[in-house]
């Protein structure tokens, strides 16, 4: 079998691994046995890389040495989340600059965005390997179809990291419908409104014999789940404020434990108040006291009104730029764990005047999807060789021209992969460099627009301001990431870059993280194969005193004893380096010296408990032969 | 024609040697290395401006499987980097061809008119002997557009002052419906000078005086289209106004 390409759901909550099975998607489930691999990422005391389910506890326990929602920080800079700083318990690290990738603090090690979301990826891929039974490199990975170039960049960079070859990068409604449409198999217009952890996206695509292709594409990038539970973290701390005091309300809202405990109370009760009518908080808060509070779903639903009405403007606009009216929207399909809110639905409902579709898994589809997106891409199978997918560009890209002005060199919905041409020319007479400050977004003004990348075309030939032409030539591709060359025509002076994000990493930084991941898993697993040789020397030391004192030693040859003694010495020697092969090589030559001493001793405790003597007495269980078991290391 | 080196009009395929599209090998479909050609001839069209969009998507969609980088996942490199630069020309030509305003652009700049120079010759031009001036006010809208420029300060400052007047609201409508079916009657011109245009390019006289008179189809079309922009630009305003 050819190596499988998987697909990989990067969520913010939530993260899946899938694979097309025969005709169907199927999630592949970890060790654990379940589908969702929490976006958790924990360090524990032995700085050991917790992800998932087993990373979760640390929220409550450890928080500083744990992370959840990374999603959110991809590709962006410092002063680009200071609103999510007052509402994430992230912890920068001490040493950040400004203009660098920012770092997060997990214990006493810093980690880039990219760096902790390659933890996830890498626990998916080994997920997926273990499912297979041998190595995964390639894998679709899918993005919120509003990330700019930066986070998209910043993803791609988390695959490198975790040893993935990301053969593409799919944008997650996109891939929602890919796996709704491969068994429908209808023609017609779909909306799919997906509403996540942290991301919200809406895309209207028209099905047409296996095309799917996006007309349009609106969201916002900072509105999910989170949300929500934030803002039922910040009513619950007002709550504890006026119950219990100022005080000691300040003093909960500064312990990481206690709202650790809030959110994970709240999450519950939202969850619980998709299904039922109310919902109860019990939060045990410090020095024995409790935040205890009932929450109707009247109320729940008025709360959360603001927050789910924000996704009413991208959907407007995106049925704008589709040049369509609701009622022409055939099918609405709902993605993302949000989209479970009753109120959510019943907003869909009444914005496309249609009951939306909820007979897929919300957690789910985008990974199947993106299995199937994977499939294509590896050739195809029977039932997806009719399907392609045609995406679009989610922002319009150009660059800063004299004045703060952006121009727009490619429109947001363009078709990917495109490119454009434009034309420029100097400012001032003799001017030989031009800075090419490339933009994302639609605002008028350069300074409101996301700021790509800056580079400088060179050694222009000194001419008249408004001679030289400059040309300016921009290319997204099937990823929807930016390259950018510029050339001045006259003198064909040429400057090229792939955009590299003004907050992201460089190729170098990637490569060296990619191969400090390696040698930090490596690391791993060398450090835990010296950890149980050292506890089976252990055992097998301790047995061999307790056997000296057995008369069994004194039935030993001097020269056996002489030999038995060295090789002691010699395990004692190795014992506390860190090489675990001359730890296993003395285990192994003490335990064969050792062999004629636990048959006399064997003998021994035979014959005493003929004589009616305790075994207890005699050690049998503890003797050199008997060591303790130890667990098989396991690369991690 | 079989072993033709390739840069000549009609290259041959790099991998099966036949002739071949401009996009992919008609005998053993391989993707080719892009050539320079205009949107038109890309999709094997006529420069024409009567279009059947339907005919366009249909044979957009055809290009797309045979181009897509998707198509190309277990290729090796320089096919997929032909595809890349293929299918993204493939993009550009279909949103440029499918749209009648960018088509029309799209043939002017084409045939060498280019868009704002001319625009802006053809005002001091018009200055100059006194014909109609392009870049000014359509007379035809003159009336209109003073009333509606005062009823939209109007409508401005009342915003600002936190007041409503139903009454004001009901003009503007109304002149943004007016301004709407502007919109749409010089759609039609437009489209009558198309015809015009596809006719000239059916005869496929090069004589001068048939010359002459595609120029003139280009400069009337060049003209629709300014004052397209006016009143498209004037609907913009009010949307504006209306919303903020």
């Amino acid at each position: 079998m050819a190596e499988p390409i998987v697909g990989i759901d990067l969520g913010t909550t939530n993260s899946l691994v899938a694979y097309m099975q025969g005709d169907s998607p199927v999630v592949i489930p970890g060790e654990d046995g379940l589908n969702l691999v929490p976006s958790v990422v924990a360090l524990d005391e032995n700085n050991q890389v917790i992800v998932g389910n087993d990373a979760r506890r640390y929220l409550i326990e450890t928080p500083e040495r744990a992370v959840y929602s990374v999603k959110r920080l991809m590709g962006r800079g410092v002063e680009d989340i200071l609103e999510e700083l007052k509402l994430f318990p992230f912890r920068l690290a001490d040493d950040l600059q400004s203009g660098e990738v920012i770092r997060i603090k997990l214990g006493a090690k810093t980690f880039t965005p990219p760096e902790i979301s390659a933890f996830i990826l890498r626990q998916l891929k080994r997920n997926a390997e273990r499912f297979f039974g041998g190595p995964v490199t390639k894998a679709v990975i899918t993005v919120p179809a509003y990330f700019n170039d930066a986070q998209r960049q910043a993803t791609k960079d988390a695959g490198r990291i975790a040893g993935l070859n990301v053969l593409r990068l799919v944008n997650e409604p996109t891939a929602a419908s890919l796996a709704y449409g491969l068994d429908k198999k209808k023609n017609g217009i779909v909306a799919v409104y997906d509403l996540g952890g942290g991301t919200f996206d809406i895309s209207i695509l028209k099905l047409h014999d296996g095309i799917f292709e996006v007309i349009a594409t609106n969201g916002d990038t900072h509105l999910g789940g989170d949300d929500i539970d934030n803002l039922l973290i910040a009513i619950a701390l007002d709550d504890i404020r006026g119950d219990l005091g100022l005080e000691f309300g300040n003093e909960v809202r500064r312990s990481g434990e206690a709202v650790a405990r809030i959110r994970q109370a709240v999450i519950e009760a939202k969850i619980v108040l998709s299904s039922q009518p109310t919902a109860k908080l019990d939060v045990d808060l410090p020095d024995g006291k409790k935040y205890q509070r009932e929450i109707s779903l009247e109320v729940f639903e008025q709360m959360i009104q603001p927050i789910i009405d924000r996704t009413v403007g991208p959907c407007k606009q995106a049925l704008k730029d589709a040049r369509l009216k609701p009622e022409q929207i055939d099918e609405i399909v709902l993605v993302g764990g949000s989209t479970r809110i009753p109120k959510v639905r019943r907003l869909v409902q009444d914005l496309f005047q249609r009951v939306p579709h909820t007979d897929l898994n919300p957690d789910e589809v985008v990974a199947l999807g993106a299995a199937v997106q994977a499939n294509i891409l590896g050739g195809g199978s029977d039932i997806t060789k009719e399907m392609l997918l045609l995406d679009v560009t989610p922002l319009s890209l150009g660059i800063e021209v004299a004045g703060g002005v952006t121009d727009k060199i490619i429109l947001r919905n363009s078709t990917i992969p495109a490119s454009a041409t434009q034309y420029y020319t100097t400012q001032v007479d003799g001017q030989t460099n031009v800075a090419i400050h490339v933009l994302q977004g639609e605002r008028e003004l350069a300074r409101d627009c996301r700021s790509l990348a800056r580079f400088d075309l060179k050694g222009v030939p000194p001419m008249p301001a408004g001679l030289p032409r400059i040309e300016v030539k921009f290319l997204i591709d099937a990823n929807g990431i930016l390259r950018v060359s510029a050339r001045e025509q006259r003198s064909g002076k040429e400057a090229e870059i792939d955009v590299q994000p003004t907050y992201g990493l460089t190729d170098e930084q990637v490569e060296n993280m990619l191969l400090a991941s390696f040698d930090y898993a490596e690391e791993d697993f060398r450090q835990r194969q010296v950890i149980e040789a050292r506890r089976e020397a252990d055992t097998i030391l301790t047995a061999l005193a307790k056997g000296k004192k057995n008369q069994a030693w004194q039935e030993l040859t001097n020269d056996e004893r002489r030999n038995v003694e060295t090789l002691e010495k010699a395990l004692v020697a190795v014992k506390d380096g860190d090489d675990h092969h001359a730890i296993r090589g003395g285990i192994d030559a003490l335990n064969e010296a050792t062999m004629r001493l636990a048959e006399l001793m064997m003998d021994t405790a035979v014959s005493t408990a003929l004589k009616g003597k305790a075994m207890d007495d005699t050690d049998l269980e503890e003797g050199p032969q008997a060591g303790h078991p130890v667990a098989k290391a396991e690369f991690k | 024609m079989p072993g033709q080196a390739p840069g000549d009009a009609t290259p041959s395929c790099w991998s099966c040697g036949t002739m071949r599209a401009v996009h992919f090998c008609s005998s053993c479909g391989k993707v080719q290395p892009p050539v320079p050609v205009d949107y038109f001839t890309f999709f094997g069209f006529p420069r024409k401006l009567n279009l059947d969009t339907a005919e366009l998507e249909r044979e957009f969609y055809a290009l797309s499987r045979r181009l897509h980088p998707d198509v190309f996942g277990q290729a090796e490199t320089q096919e997929r980097t032909w595809s890349l630069e293929q299918s993204s020309m493939l993009n550009d030509a279909y949103r440029t061809l499918k749209d009648p305003i960018k088509r029309t652009e799209y043939l002017l700049r084409l045939e060498g008119v280019e868009l704002e120079e001319q625009s802006k010759q053809a005002t001091e031009k018009a200055r100059a002997t006194g014909e109609l001036k392009k870049q000014a006010v359509p007379p035809d809208l003159l009336e209109e557009v003073f009333e509606l420029n005062m009823h939209l300060e109007e409508l401005r400052m009342q915003k600002k002052m936190g007041e409503d007047d139903p009454a004001l609201l009901e003009e503007i409508g109304k002149a943004k419906l007016s301004l709407e079916e502007k919109n749409g009657a010089l759609l039609n011109e437009l489209k009558a000078e198309w015809s015009k245009w596809d006719k000239a390019v059916e005869e496929r006289s090069e004589d001068n005086g048939t010359k002459s008179d595609r120029r003139k189809i280009l400069d009337r079309m060049l003209d629709v289209l300014n004052r397209r922009n006016y009143v498209r630009n004037l609907v913009r305003d009010v949307n504006e106004a209306l919303e903020s």
